[in-house]
């Protein structure tokens, strides 16, 4: 067995829940996850017009605290965390010298000097020990790797809001996008937030392990009436793709800097030193040479994660996510090309298995949601 | 839910069945195929009078996570395409057993006894 030289999958506190309800399981990052329940078309078009529900719990937590914890996230986090306010999220990046990602990431903050960093599955030590590292000049902060106490529950979809609330005594109408509340649901101690990877407005859920089934139990009974599905990571990387949201290790990585990943806007460019700070700068004053794309093809065919793209006879550049993707019903994907390729309506080949293949750059996000 | 593999069928171990009649076949992927790809968005199916050699590819199917090459169960020149499942792939979802891609006219319709029957197929996917 191939698997029998590696360290085992870890297990969130839902694997038995989602082994016995006949999702298919896959590894991932190190994680046994189910990758689908009842197909990801099916989960993709209920959260686009209904909701579904994600046990995310295989994401990492690492909480910064100590009177110097401000100083601390923004030294180790590109986007300007001094705008955050009790109660207040923000997606940001974990970046290296060269302002390229370690990781991406949400930043909650908890209270004046407490914050949480909700970080990407596969790597959780390595982000932490980049952490604990980095923030030692900031003075007085600890950071510590919670993951063990969190488990993570997502609920995506035009129906979130109304399945939700009944299962709790926080108003949701009074969290706003990018916000969060701590109460209860299903009686199980929770922190609500009004964030999501998929395009669709939603919620994620932390909840103490011990009570990860009960809340995903009470989820799935009152999303019945409204034909809420239990939904996997396939439906998952589909659904961010069209809303295009970046995946690290696909779309960015250690070698890809914020600049080229086009998120200058999570660039605290106001704000002092931070890792990275002078390599962007530097990069945003000379101009990117490279940057991705959205694209879509224009001959028959799916472009996915890297296959090669060509101007002319010229290599130039790389897919990093592609799909036919389930509820625009268009192959899609994303690519890094050099900057003179980057303007929507630019045609470049995909080379799909010795196959030229047309496709055009198109604006991202190539879905948003109806408001 | 499962559909029936279909006594008359020939398989491989690489999951593509084939409905023999004289010296043509149909051929197409099995129940389990489906299975293991999910929901199939697109077919790629060679141009007619393509010659294929048993186990050569002869085309490539996609679902949303993965790509997979088609095999040919036979030695053959294919004398008939499917054309209209490239525009419903999800049909080898719903019905894979009726779901045939090309039909081929074998060179050595003798090769054809050595595939599996039906039962023995269902042994190896046990």
């Amino acid at each position: 067995m191939e698997q029998a030289t590696e360290a085992p999958l870890k297990k969130t506190p839902l694997n038995a829940r989602h082994r016995a309800s006949g999702a298919k399981m896959v590894p991932f990052g190190g994680w046994d996850m189910p990758v689908e329940y009842s197909g990801i078309v099916q989960e993709h078009t209920a959260v686009r017009t209904r909701a579904g529900i994600f046990d995310v719990s295989h994401m990492g937590e690492i909480e910064i605290a100590g009177k110097d914890a401000l100083a601390a996230v923004q030294r180790i986090s590109s986007n300007d965390a001094s705008k955050l306010q009790v109660g207040q999220a923000q997606y940001s990046g974990l970046l290296t010298p060269q302002g390229t990602f370690v990781d991406d990431l949400l930043v909650y903050r908890l209270a004046p000097a407490h914050f949480l960093l909700v970080v990407n599955a596969g790597d959780i030590a390595g982000d932490y020990a980049w952490i604990a590292e980095h923030i030692k000049p900031a003075g007085d902060a600890v950071a510590v790797d919670a993951s063990s106490r969190y488990a993570l529950l997502a609920i995506q979809g035009p129906a979130a809001q109304s399945v939700l609330q009944p299962l709790t005594g926080v108003d949701l109408d009074s969290i706003k996008y990018y916000w969060f509340a701590h109460g209860e649901v299903a009686n199980v101690r929770a922190t609500i937030s009004r964030t999501g990877y998929t395009g669709e407005d939603g919620f994620e859920i932390f909840v103490p392990p011990q009570s990860a089934d009960r809340v995903w139990l009470a989820l799935l009974d009152a999303g019945k009436s409204a034909d809420v599905v239990p939904s996997g990571l396939g439906a998952r990387d589909t659904l961010r793709l069209e809303a295009s949201m970046r995946l690290y290790g696909n779309d960015i990585d250690s070698t890809t800097t914020a600049l080229e990943a086009d998120l200058n806007w999570i660039v605290g460019w106001k704000k002092d030193d931070f890792i990275g700070a002078s390599a962007l700068r530097a990069q945003k004053a000379s101009g990117v040479t490279r940057r991705i794309v959205g694209f879509e093809m224009l001959d028959r065919g799916i472009a996915r994660h890297g296959y090669e793209a060509y101007v002319g006879d010229a290599k130039a550049g790389v897919v990093t996510s592609g799909t036919q993707t389930p509820f625009l019903k268009k192959a899609l994907g994303m690519a890094y090309l050099p900057i003179e390729y980057t303007a929507p309506d630019t045609e470049f080949d995909v080379d799909i298995r010795g196959r030229r293949t047309r496709a055009r750059v198109v604006p991202m996000p190539f879905y948003k949601r109806p408001k | 839910m499962a559909a029936a593999y279909p006594a008359g069928y020939k398989y491989t171990k690489d999951h593509e069945w084939i409905d023999l009649a004289g010296d043509r076949g149909k051929v197409g992927i099995t129940d389990y195929a489906q299975q293991q790809l999910g929901d199939v968005v697109y077919v790629e199916l060679p141009e007619i009078g393509a010659k294929l050699k048993q186990g050569q590819s002869f085309g490539t199917i996609e679902s949303v996570k993965a790509v997979s090459e088609l095999y040919s169960p036979v030695t053959g020149e294919v004398v008939e395409v499917n054309a209209p499942l490239k525009d419903k792939p999800e049909t080898v979802n719903s019905d894979p057993h009726g779901s045939w891609m090309i039909s081929i006219k074998l060179t050595n319709p003798g090769e054809a006894g050595a595939l599996l029957d039906a039962k023995q197929y269902q042994d190896l996917i046990k």
